[in-house]
């Protein structure tokens, strides 16, 4: 072994000069790394504690679009002058325990009412976050069916979807905080046409029966969507316009009952810029900034705006309150162990084994 | 440096002057930074695991759904694993004993899957072997299809393992076994294969390994249908997603312990071999 080793080497190590150069090559090798791995976590560090003043804005992925639009608006006010923005965008669940872990943030903007409630118990977010004029609400959309041009399997309600020819694609609910809104649309449209629980829960076993493919988010289901798979695709209404704005070629039916998906926006109480952080978030309430989110495919949250877009009224549009509120429905659906939407996986793994 | 001929003349070296390899700087800096980078954050998993209480950690490793998405991720990692561990050491040897004018290109090739971010390796394979194939071959969302995202990322790891010990393995054992008679298969079984197992099952357990931790490729191929489809990494997020950190950190312990017992079992094979071969003749 040793004689091969020596082969191999050629030698290197034996004489004491060479000696010192390697202990000199490792200490060099050692400061190297020990430089590689503490000089970006100093970076990181570094990076955490935002520029004095400066308001950041965490926010989920969708809208980007429109923040970077509204960001230069604001700063063009009497109010907005001279502040600076940093932002931060990723999925809203992530960004929520992220910023429930430490990342600094003075603004939270998140896809769904228990991603910002989730801040309240560790005293990032005011408990009463939510009960001022539009209960905390910045933004809204619907669920509606992505189909493919000239819907060719003439998708128009629920019950369409549980056809034997029809091939559903909606994101997995329990990696996707957000596709929550889909199945819960699809439960509760059956309860408005009238049908009991027990065919609402036999209803959303059908559908996800059904479904071929879980993406992990709204934004893959809809990579997964425009690649071919699928005929119809369980979606927000924004994320179908953001698809069509993009030039993709996909149309879009809003059933005649289904769900509002309201987006909330707060300030937190641990930022460092509360003032500047508070006049933004009013700035979005003014009837401009509000028309910039209709503008970009989300329903604008206050009345006078929203009337000045063409947006399709459903026939029978319900809210999360009809279903009692996050704090009920949540568990209600989603528990991973006590939860409907659990059982029925349950029930469809063992028929399928 | 070296030119891999081999001709380097074994010198005696006296005894006393030979380097051992110890008294370096090496120890303290090792322990320092692998306490940092791995033994501190793999504790905290465990303690995480297990903070809820022992029945919580029973019951997050053995709800039906965490059983069925290790069951898949097993099942498929194994797969996996076996055909890398065949078709790497094929590639190996093409690559050292082989001559052919791309070669170089062809090994530069091998390491690709590792730059690449998974993410986009999956965005790839899904529109090179989704739907819309070019080519006509659809195996997304389906089993084949996660099988060939994880072979995608692991291809370096048993190619890398095999090749240097393939170059340095010395073809006088093969000529002399040849020469006394030996068939090919029979060189390849009594001479070849025993030489290079050890790296074989090297690279082949870390393949493994990174298959079964795997989250980026598969979450866009998979399907991620609980139950069908759903592979232990997309589950684990799920458990995140759902604020439950404890079940996360206790299926993901599941994983690391399956790790480390099928990198211990395998070091155990590699030391009885690499024992056996030493044994002088």
């Amino acid at each position: 072994m040793d004689v091969r080793w020596l082969r191999a080497d050629g030698l290197a190590h034996v004489s004491h000069p060479r000696r010192r150069r390697a202990r000199v090559f490792l200490a060099v090798a050692a400061v190297m790394a020990a430089a590689f791995v503490v000089t970006p976590l100093a970076a990181l560090a570094q990076d955490a504690q935002s520029a004095p003043g400066a308001v950041t804005l965490a926010a989920y992925t969708t809208p980007r679009e429109v923040y970077e639009e509204l960001i230069p608006m604001f700063q063009a006010t009497a109010a907005g002058a001279g502040v600076q923005f940093e932002t931060s965008y990723t999925g809203s669940g992530d960004q929520s325990r992220a910023v429930e872990a430490g990342l600094p943030a003075d603004i939270v903007a998140l896809s769904m009412w228990p991603d910002v409630e989730r801040l309240v118990e560790p005293g990032i977010v005011a408990p009463d976050w939510d009960e001022n004029e539009h209960a905390g609400i910045v933004s809204n959309s619907i669920v509606v069916f992505a189909v493919r041009p000239g819907n060719p399997k003439g998708i128009a309600t629920w019950d369409d979807l549980i056809r034997e020819d029809v091939d559903v694609i909606t994101p997995n609910p329990f990696t996707s905080g957000g596709a929550q809104w889909n199945l819960l649309a699809a439960y509760q449209a059956q309860i408005e046409q009238g049908r009991t629980e027990e065919q609402a829960r036999e209803y959303l076993k059908q559908l996800i029966a059904n479904t071929s493919v879980m993406d992990r988010s709204a934004r893959e289901a809809l990579t997964t969507f425009a690649a071919g798979q699928g005929d119809v695709l369980i979606a927000y209404e924004n994320e179908a316009i953001f698809a069509q704005q993009a030039g993709q070629p996909i149309e879009y039916v809003v059933p005649d009952q289904t769900l509002l998906i309201e987006n909330p926006v707060t300030v937190t109480l641990t930022g460092d810029a509360l003032v500047p952080a508070q006049a933004f978030v009013d700035f979005l309430y003014t009837p401009e900034a509000q028309a910039v989110f209709g503008q970009k495919g989300y329903r604008p949250e206050v009345d006078e705006v929203l009337a000045q877009f063409d947006y399709l009224q459903p026939a029978d549009l319900f809210t999360i309150a009809d279903m009692g509120g996050w704090p009920e429905a949540r568990p209600r659906f989603f528990d991973p162990e006590t939860g409907i939407v659990a059982g029925i996986f349950a029930e469809l793994g063992r028929d399928a084994a | 440096m070296s030119t891999g001929s081999g001709a380097v003349p074994a010198v005696r070296v006296p005894a006393t002057r030979r380097y051992d390899g110890r008294g370096l700087t090496g120890p303290g800096i090792t322990a320092a930074y692998l306490g940092l980078l791995v033994l501190i954050p793999i504790a905290a998993i465990l303690w995480r695991s297990v903070s809820d209480g022992v029945d919580d950690f029973w019951a997050a490793i053995t709800s039906p759904q965490a059983q069925a998405a290790l069951q898949l991720t097993l099942l498929l990692s194994g797969a996996v694993t076996l055909i890398n561990a065949l078709i790497g050491t094929l590639i190996a040897w093409v690559l050292v004993r082989d001559d052919f004018a791309a070669k170089p290109f062809v090994n530069a090739l091998i390491d690709l899957p590792f730059a690449l971010p998974t993410i986009v390796a999956g965005l790839t394979l899904l529109a090179l072997y989704g739907p819309q194939s070019p080519f006509g071959i659809n195996v997304a969302y389906s089993q084949p299809g996660i099988m060939m995202a994880l072979l995608f990322i692991t291809l370096p790891f048993v190619v890398r393992a095999v090749q240097p010990v393939l170059e340095e393995l010395d073809r006088e054992m093969e000529e002399a076994a040849a020469s006394l008679g030996a068939s090919s298969p029979t060189v390849l079984r009594r001479i070849v294969l025993p030489n290079l197992l050890p790296a074989i099952l090297t690279g082949a357990a870390l393949g493994f390994a990174r298959c079964i931790g795997e989250f980026g490729s598969v979450v866009l191929i998979a399907g991620n249908i609980p139950y069908r489809t759903e592979m232990a990494s997309v589950y684990i997020y799920g458990q995140v997603e759902a604020d439950q950190p404890g079940a996360a950190a206790a299926v993901s312990v599941v994983l690391l312990v399956i790790s480390l017992v099928l990198l211990a079992v395998f070091d155990v094979i590699r030391r009885r071999i690499s024992r056996h071969s030493e044994t002088p003749a």
